[in-house]
């Protein structure tokens, strides 16, 4: 990695962009500002060490397990600066764009990693639901206990040491025992100038019986390029459900990387669902550590890769406690020269018997150039377990075309059918309401550009 | 054929009072030997190797570039296991010979090594059915036959060191080529000290009807045996070849490492069968590939038993149109073994297809990983790979892995990959001793179908040695 890259210069920079200089981009370089007054002691001691230990950790090589067949050095941390704040014109802008549900139960708008719209009113009384930098001050006790608490083990430890030098933006979640909160809680994340990047944080922690759905946007306005480094922590107290869904659509010249882990308690059940249409490079790494006996753990994820689009995703689904099942299913549409790299694994401990565990990884090419590479793994150490993966990639079948050609649809339009078909088990997955409706709208928005 | 003990042949007792038998080919005799390339692994160990060998220069250069590439390569523990570090190179002996040249009478075979055959029913075997036999003891060839039917019709088998010198220009044309010598670290051992093997040449349309066999037997303690292996079927042509793998139970570690390379010519067959049946304490680090031109089929038929660590992942590089290339394997890894085994499959031209299916069981302690790769690169059309893996886990203790990867490029080719964990249902179990089997029983029988339709794909006697291997090795797992 180059210590000292060309810094980008503001010529790229759409006309009404901020009226102060850009800062130099760099991000292995630029050491995070931080508050020091607005910020508690605990958190700026953790963040500088998670600086330090970004610059001690070496970019993951070609060699690394956790990067194979992908590339660490793709993510050009040179070329980015952390996010400054955007003017009023663009904010205005960003929440005008932020287009998701029609009702939730709190929504959120931050644009460069700032808060712009903060709507908590229709919040059940109890329920914790603040911006992360007011959380530092008034959720110390819980942030110490859950906040970026646990190891990365899929080969992103160094960029979620950046994430948390720099983390400023995203949301803390606490439902409190036995609530459940019917509508969900909306969240978008905007980068809004070339070469910024940003780093939202997502804190789900439910206690017993509670019930929460969170969705996560990640978008970007007048900039192409951009990196989202995004973190979300879910934990699940005894018999509460979590459903998360994020929504990746960035630009087509930016990055993200997106690190999700899950631990579940007891009965708990966790439903992560990650959807990749942006970006030029996007890795998602997903961990599920079921803790609880009984407690069940979904892995969803749908990706539509076109152009030179390469989307890079890593599971774990780690069994440690006996009765706890876990399905992971994504769910790959290719075109273009784009790549798929799907690299899961299955442990199950010795204490965790009669543990069910599936990850099913499917491809769908839809043209020559497009590549496709799964690496599905199971490390089994108990015994009275069901465990299977299944990995396929294919072409769209000619049969199928022909059934569909044969009733008078056209080429075009049969090929569309069919990936709608090929996805909708996994769309199936977010059950039927206004979520799956907005997630399929994406989707489709995207596939008729596809095709 | 692994073991096959009788009676008849057990040698008197005032012949064996310094061997240590039982029925599973662990017993000893003492060594002998003329030529001991000493402990460790330097250039002075290749020239002492290469003039007791008395190889052509090009060989001798050919094992110093290796050693080279050897000793400059790092351990794959990045992602192997770990117990890779426990192999101490400087703590084996890289040859060990008697000096004699190969036997085409078992009369002339020296008699302790005769009797080790004896043991394990080779010359037997070959009487009945087997159209030729090698047998390696230690470094060297003990023995080579070819039946003169078989050999009229052009079908040279020979060991590798005869080849190399005797008919160089099919040898030098493939050796090395199908597995360079800079594949990985073991294979480039492999080139550095090989001695011993098998070298096949079957000419165009022959089609050798019986099994060609050859049979590795390690005798001496901190030995690291390391056959080369090179076939190659012309144009039409057909070979099977069959080899078995023994080893005493020594205190300290044997490192057994072989190179083998098949080719098949347009529309050729090669049938690779293996039963190895290691002490388990011997590190098996095996390189095994194939290269099958236009229609030419390869097939691995590999059955895993014992050993402390085997790496193996048989491949096929289908390079012609058409071509075909096929893994069967079974691996069994008892309390102590680690059978770390798997599939490469590489697609190289339109229309070729590969199959590969796995099983494997864990008992005790036992370990038993699957490791595959499938690649299909772009601009290729019509390829399609189908990978199957099932585990079965015995006791509490049981580990199996999968690792596969698989990589298509393209919307003109078709995978897919399944595997599956499992166990011996208490139900199956309950039944079985319902109707008066002991739970013993039950288990060995259950195992015997999780396995059986892979052990129809062996020749029968292999199946039937086979199904006793399993049934030894079920024996204290239950209970």
């Amino acid at each position: 990695m180059p210590t000292l890259a060309p810094v980008p210069q503001t010529s790229s920079m759409p006309s009404e962009a901020a009226p102060v200089a850009a800062p130099p981009a760099g991000l292995e370089i630029i050491a995070p500002t931080r508050n020091q007054s607005a910020m508690p002691a605990w958190f700026l001691e953790k963040s500088a060490a998670a600086w330090s230990n970004f610059q001690s950790l070496p970019v993951p090589g070609l060699k690394d397990e956790a990067w194979r067949y992908s590339n660490a050095k793709k993510i050009a941390l040179s070329t980015y600066h952390p996010a400054t704040a955007a003017n009023e014109h663009i904010e205005a802008e960003a929440v005008a764009a932020s287009s998701g549900l029609a009702e939730t139960a709190a929504r959120f708008v931050f644009v460069n990693d700032r808060l712009v719209v903060a709507e908590t009113d229709r919040l059940p009384a109890g329920v914790i639901c603040l911006p992360f930098e007011e959380a530092l001050q008034s959720q110390a006790a819980l942030l110490q206990q859950h906040f970026m608490q646990r190891e990365m083990t899929l080969g992103s430890a160094k960029f979620a040491a950046l994430h948390l030098a720099h983390v400023r933006a995203g949301l803390v979640i606490l439902v409190p025992k036995g609530i459940a909160i019917e509508q969900p809680i909306e969240v978008f994340h905007w980068i809004a100038a070339e070469h910024t990047a940003i780093f939202p944080h997502t804190l789900i922690v439910t206690e017993d019986n509670a019930d929460v759905t969170v969705v996560d946007h990640y978008r970007t306005l007048k900039a192409e390029t951009g990196l989202s480094l995004a973190v979300a922590d879910l934990v699940a107290g005894k018999g509460s459900r979590i459903r998360y869904i994020a929504c990746q659509e960035l630009g087509d010249k930016a990055q993200a990387m997106h690190l999700s882990s899950t631990v579940t308690a007891r009965d708990a059940q966790v439903k992560n669902f990650q959807v990749q249409l942006g970006a030029e490079f996007s890795r998602s790494e997903s961990v599920s550590d079921l803790l609880g006996e009984g407690s069940h753990s979904e892995m969803l994820s749908v990706a539509l890769p076109t152009g030179d689009q390469i989307v890079d995703q890593r599971t774990l689904q780690n069994h440690k406690a006996p009765h706890a099942t876990s399905d992971l299913l994504y769910k790959n549409a290719l075109y273009g020269k784009s790549r798929s790299i799907f690299s899961g694994l299955i442990t199950v401990d010795k204490e965790a018997h009669f543990t069910d565990a599936y990850q099913t990884c499917r491809n769908l090419l839809n043209s020559n150039e497009a590549e496709a590479t799964s690496l599905p793994g199971l490390e089994i150490n108990a015994d009275q377990v069901k465990c299977s993966h299944g990995a396929t990639s294919g072409p769209i079948s000619d049969e199928e075309l022909f059934y569909l050609k044969a009733r008078g649809i056209t080429d075009g339009e049969s090929r569309k059918l069919i990936v709608e078909g090929f996805l909708a088990d996994a769309l199936a997955k977010l059950g039927n309401g206004p979520i799956a409706d907005m997630v399929v709208s994406r989707i489709h928005e995207k596939l008729i550009l596809a095709v | 054929m692994v073991t096959a003990p009788d009676s008849t042949l057990v040698p008197e007792a005032n012949d064996i009072s310094d061997i240590r038998a039982d029925n599973t080919g662990n017993f000893t005799f003492p060594e002998r030997n003329k030529f001991d390339s000493g402990f460790g692994i330097t250039s002075k160990t290749i020239d002492y190797i290469s003039d007791v060998k008395g190889d052509p220069d090009w060989v001798r250069e050919f094992r110093h570039k290796a050693l080279k590439v050897f000793q400059d390569k790092p351990m794959p523990t990045h992602w192997a296991t770990k117990d890779l570090e426990n192999i101490h190179f400087d703590e084996f002996r890289y040859y060990l010979s008697d000096g004699q040249k190969p036997k085409r009478s078992w009369d002339d075979v020296p008699e302790d090594v005769k009797k080790t055959f004896d043991r394990l029913g080779i010359p037997e075997q070959e009487r009945k059915f087997l159209a030729g036999v090698e047998a390696q003891y230690d470094s060297e060839a003990a023995y080579s036959n070819i039946k003169a039917a078989v050999a009229e019709q052009g079908v040279i088998f020979v060991n590798s060191s005869e080849g190399l010198k005797e008919h160089p220009e099919i040898f030098k044309k493939w050796f090395g080529k199908v597995i360079p010598t800079g594949d990985n670290k073991f294979s480039a051992l492999n080139s550095a000290v090989f001695s011993g093997g098998s070298f096949i040449y079957v000419p165009p349309g022959v089609k050798v009807k019986h099994p060609l066999q050859a049979y590795f037997r390690i005798n001496s303690e901190q030995f690291g045996q390391f056959e080369r292996t090179l076939i190659i079927c012309d144009e039409g042509a057909e070979v099977m070849y069959m080899e078995g793998c023994t080893a005493p139970k020594f205190e300290t570690a044997t490192l057994h490492s072989a190179v083998v390379e098949l080719v098949a010519l347009k529309g050729a067959k090669i049938q690779y069968v293996t039963v190895q049946n290691w002490s388990s304490n011997v590190f098996n680090l095996v390189t095994k590939r194939g290269i099958a031109m236009e229609d030419a089929e390869v097939r691995w038929i590999d059955c895993n038993i014992g050993s402390r660590l085997t790496m193996k992942y048989p491949g096929v590089i289908m390079k012609g149109k058409r071509a075909r290339g096929e893994v069967i394997s079974i691996a069994l890894a008892n309390s102590g073994q680690h059978q770390d085994t798997g599939a490469k499959m590489v697609h190289a031209a339109d229309d070729t297809t590969s199959n590969v299916i796995s099983k494997s069981i864990s008992i005790g302690e036992g370990r038993a990983t699957y490791r595959g790769l499938v690649h299909i690169p772009k601009h290729l059309k019509g390829c399609k790979n189908n990978t199957e893996c099932d585990a079965l886990l015995i006791n509490t203790n049981s580990r199996t892995d999968t690792y596969p990867a698989i990589s298509v490029r393209g919307n003109q080719h078709s995978t897919q990959h399944e595997a599956s964990v499992s166990q011996v249902s208490a139900d199956q179990i309950f039944y079985l001793m319902q109707r008066g089997l002991s739970e013993a029983e039950a288990m060995s029988l259950s195992v015997n179908g999780f396995i059986n339709d892979l052990v129809k794909e062996f020749p029968m006697e292999y199946s039937v040695e086979l199904k006793r291997l399993i049934d030894l090795e079920m024996e204290d797992s239950v209970g």
